[in-house]
Formats: structure tokens, sequence, C-alpha cells
């Protein structure tokens, strides 16, 4: 069985119309993880032991959760009861957490079966998963070429069929970034959506908690299960009402407003970049949707102030290793990590927090002040993940402002606190995936699904054939 | 990679505050990139905020409190102490802080 060309609605299928076992399918990733990980490296710690004697507790079980069967992968920055968590890091080594986020145990109560832990940047600082602790994950369609950062091994197992979703994080673009390098769907829900409990802090005023899948009908599927209050994240919006994420999905886009915001395309793109996103537009167009030209005019200043306040937080954080508890001490931070947390710890000291901190926090406020008034204008905007398409390992790991800039276009999402859907729109000259990503309004996830699933139809990109 | 013009971060000074140990190779690799960085978040200066509120959260949320009374999600003694081998009468052991003069 070809695990990279299955979705969770087809394995669910499956299973109604007894095609196949659970048994059978958990083997058939598991069978793949072991052919391709050794190469690819998305997973840091492979659980196969209890995939399989929870696939053989639901074999010949009726079908309940909406997630039933389904194999996945975990970010390692998800705590897990029992199973080694390491955030990437020699820090964490060998942490055996003695509870499990929220998200986690949402989705194994929907059915969901975890086939592991997946590799990403130490502490979920990077761009091109080149600062893990445990190696590089490659990019499944290019071996030389980088998938994307931070959740490095959550697309690249998405992409190369080690799991049929994966959960991530994203603080700066950490799941859009690398679902655009892989072919990949990358949902960065709103802030407040879903429960961070159980999930290693980076920067709290930013992070958010989403997931990898193969199409936009299954990443609405897992929000429905993740979503909503548990009563341990007091930044959650509190309502119990239980929404339905594939409701608008079918739905079609005539007339839509989509904006696309100047300042994102006028200049450092790349010509395929570029090309990618016209073409898109003009499917957009074709589906009945209205393109918009919208300002959005303090992009310029996003990476000032996300590096400001995204890296004060991190060094609060990360304060907390100090290997008493659990652990190694700080000597065995990384060196982004490092660079992070003396970067964080200047800006935030005596005589410098009104110069950066407060300033970035005010800078924050117009830029929010930005979306907030071209969503009166439009109902989504639409913009490239990345200026560029993946990039060669080692091309930009010495020069640490260089890389940042590679997140100009995701941070903003984060600073504003709106969700981010990345979605497949095309590939390269030398055939390596690029992406666009929709923004909405807060809470707005459904009808970036709808947007989402509507261009996915017409483009079908995850159909895509990729040769391992 | 670029050499940084103006020196902006003490960084003798920042390691002890963030309590970390650089060698003095990383100092210097660490001197160039954040001020590299620091120069470039330099351009905030350009833009006007006198007027303007700072926002430390997005979603408008305030107050957010419950009930003071026990969780069941609370780790037992034994759970809290599994992922350290430095411990004593079931406690954490920690370097001391305060000398005794």
């Amino acid at each position: 069985m070809d695990t990279s060309k299955l979705t969770i609605t087809d394995i669910i299928n499956g299973y109604k119309e007894n095609k196949f076992s659970v048994s059978d399918i958990v083997s058939s990733y598991l069978d793949r993880i072991e052919k391709l990980n050794s190469t690819l490296n998305a997973y840091i710690t492979i659980d196969k032991e209890n995939a399989l004697k929870k696939a053989k507790e639901l074999d010949g079980q009726e079908v309940k959760g909406s997630l039933h069967g389904v194999p996945f992968g975990i970010k390692d920055m998800f705590l897990t009861k029992g199973v080694k968590t390491t955030a990437a890091s020699n820090v964490l080594r060998d942490y055996i957490p003695e509870y499990s986020a929220t998200a986690v145990t949402r989705i194994e109560e929907a059915g969901g079966i975890s086939l592991g832990k997946l590799n990403h940047d130490a502490w979920a600082h990077g761009s091109s998963g080149e600062n893990s602790d445990f190696g590089n994950t490659l990019n499944p369609w290019n071996k030389d070429y980088v998938p994307g950062g931070s959740s490095s091994g959550s697309g690249t197992a998405v992409a190369a069929g080690l799991g049929a979703f994966a959960t991530g994080t994203d603080t700066g673009g950490s799941i859009r970034l690398p679902a655009s390098f892989t072919n990949t769907v990358g949902l960065k829900p709103t802030y407040g959506l879903v429960s961070r409990y159980g999930v290693i802090a980076m920067a709290s005023s930013l992070d958010t908690i989403g997931h990898f899948t193969r199409t936009v009908q299954d990443s609405a599927k897992i929000l429905s299960v993740t979503a909503g209050p548990d009563g341990m994240d007091s930044t959650l919006r509190q309502s119990s009402e239980k929404v339905n994420y594939e409701s608008l999905i079918g739905k079609d886009i005539k007339g839509l407003k989509i904006g696309v915001p100047m300042e994102y395309v006028a200049e450092g793109l790349s010509n395929d970049v570029k090309e990618t996103f016209e073409k898109s537009l003009e499917v957009l167009e074709g589906l009945g949707a209205k393109i918009v030209e919208v300002s959005l005019p303090h992009t310029e200043e996003g990476i000032a102030v996300y590096y400001v306040l995204m890296s004060s937080e991190v060094s609060s954080n990360l304060a907390r290793y100090d290997g008493i508890r659990y652990g190694s001490d700080r000597s065995h931070f990384g060196k982004e990590a490092k660079r992070r947390i003396m970067l964080g710890t200047y800006t935030l000291s005596s005589g410098y927090y009104d110069a950066y901190y407060k300033k970035a926090m005010q800078v924050r406020t117009l830029l929010k002040e930005d979306f907030d008034k071209a969503f009166e204008k439009v109902d989504v905007l639409v913009s490239p993940v990345s200026p560029t398409q993946p990039w060669k390992f080692g091309e930009k790991i010495s020069d640490p402002l260089a890389m940042y800039l590679s997140d100009a276009l995701t941070v903003t999402v984060n600073l504003a606190g709106i969700p981010g859907l990345s979605v497949p729109a095309g590939f390269s000259a030398n055939n390596l995936p690029i992406g666009i990503q929709f923004m909405g309004p807060h809470f707005s996830e459904e009808l970036l699904f709808q947007v989402g699933h509507a261009f996915e139809s017409e483009t079908k990109h995850y159909e895509r054939t990729l040769n391992l | 990679m670029r050499k940084a013009s103006i020196t902006y971060i003490d960084t003798h000074h920042t390691a002890k505050l963030a309590n970390l140990t650089l060698t003095d190779a990383e100092h210097e690799e660490m001197q160039n990139q954040l001020d590299d960085v620091i120069g470039y978040i330099k351009k905030l200066n350009t833009v006007e905020t006198s007027d303007i509120e700072p926002t430390a959260q997005v979603t408008g949320l305030k107050n957010v409190t419950r009930e003071d009374t026990a969780m069941d999600a609370c780790l037992t003694q034994d759970e809290a102490l599994s992922g350290t081998d430095k411990k004593h009468n079931g406690l954490f052991v920690v370097d001391k802080l305060v000398d005794t003069q």
C-alpha cells in the first residue's frame, strides 16, 4: 500500500468498507518509516510497539471517533506521557514526561494512533530544520534541499507518507513554511483557539498549535478535534460550543473578495514564487473570487518586531531549563537557542526595555491595525508563504539575519494573532514545492478551509507523485 | 558573513544575566551576529509610536480566572521527581543560593 497517497478520509472510508484493518494501515506506515526514516530523519523516536498494540485493539471495532485508527506523527515539542520528548535539544535528550499535551490527548481520544515523535529545529527555533541537535531532516522532494522549519519532520513525514497527518507549532511560520516547502497543507490557527497545555513554550504571546495534512478537508477534520478550551490554558477563547470546521467545505467562492497585500509581492520574490503566485490568483479568479489589492503598510517592520518580542519571550521561557527538576544544565543549549536567549535577555535588560520590547509591542499594535483595516475591505488575504522556494542545506546557516528574513511573509500573521492556512500552489523549475497562504480575521478558520478547499479541488497539487 | 559596524551588546554582562557560560569563540561570534541583528532591529526607531498603546496579547481576553479549588491535574510527588537523579528525602537538590556570612 502506498501510504504517501492516502488521506485521512481515504483511511476512514477504507475501514468503513472493510478494505483493510487498522493493523494493516498502521503496519504499512511503520514499514514505510522503517524503509525511509534512516535517510529522511523525520522521526526522532518511533513508537512501533504502542502503535501496533493500539491498532490491534481497534481491529474489528466499529468506526466511532473521527480519527479512528488514523496513524500520525507528533512534533517533539508536544509532551507525551511515557514517551521521550526532546524538543530536539540535547537539554531534554532523555526526558520522559509524566503527562500528555491536550492536543495529543484529544487526537488519541478521537482514535488517532501515534507512530512517534518528529524532528524539528531545537526548541522550534529556525526556518530550515538545521538547528536540530538530532541531525537534519531532508526534503523528500530533493534531499539536497531543506524541508523548511521549524516543523521540518512534520512536513517531511506527511509528504513522504510516514504519517497520515502530523502536529506542529507555529510561532513565526513554523507550520506554514515547512508545509509550503513539502507540498503539504499547514494550518496555523487563531491565537487562543487550540490549547497549548503540555506543549513546550517558545514565545507565549505568539505560540499556536496546528497540524500538517495532505488535504484541506483533513486539516478541518483535525481542527474540529483539537479546538476549544480545556481549562488548562487561560489564553483560550472561552466558548464551549463545538464547531464543525468542515461545514463550509465544498461551498463555492463566487463573489468572495480576496486581498493581495502589495507589500508582500512588491519585491524580493524569486521568479518561480512570483510566477506560481500569479497563476494561483488566476485560478482564484476563475473560481469567481474578486482579487483586490490592499496595503499592509507596516509589513516592512514585521521581522524586527517579531525578533524582539520572540527573543524576549524565549529568554524568559527557556530560563526554566536549569537541569534541576529535569533535563541537563544550560551548557547543553545549541547555538541558536543561546543566540535567542542572549538577544532576548539584552532587549529585556535594564535600560533597554523601553527602547526594544515596549517599542516592538507598540509597532505590533500598528501591524494588527493594518490587518483590521484590510479585513474591512476583503474577506480573506492571500500571499506566498516564503519569498523563495526551498534552499540548499548550509546556504543560510552561518548568517542568522538572512535566515530570519526568510520568515518575512509569515511572522505578521502571528503578530496579529490571525489564522493562516498554507496550501500547495505548484512547483519551481527544479521541481521543488511552492505554497501560498490564506489569511483571515480572528477565528475565521471555516472560511479559510472553504477557500483553501476550492483552490485545492481546482489545482490538485497534492496528487503529484513523489518518487522515493 | 557581514561584520557589524557598531557594537551594541555587552555579551559578557548579558551572558551573566542569562545564566549562560560562553567560550571566547562564542563571545566573538555572538558579538558579530547579535550586533548585526540589533542593527537591523533599530529600524523600529523610524516608526512614530508616541500615542500608540503596546499590544501584549491579541484576542482581548481579560482576567481569566477559575474557582480556587484543587484540580485533578496534579502530579504526585514521585511523578514530579521522576525527571531527576538529584533528589533527597523526596525533594529536589539545588545549589546553595545564599552564603552563610
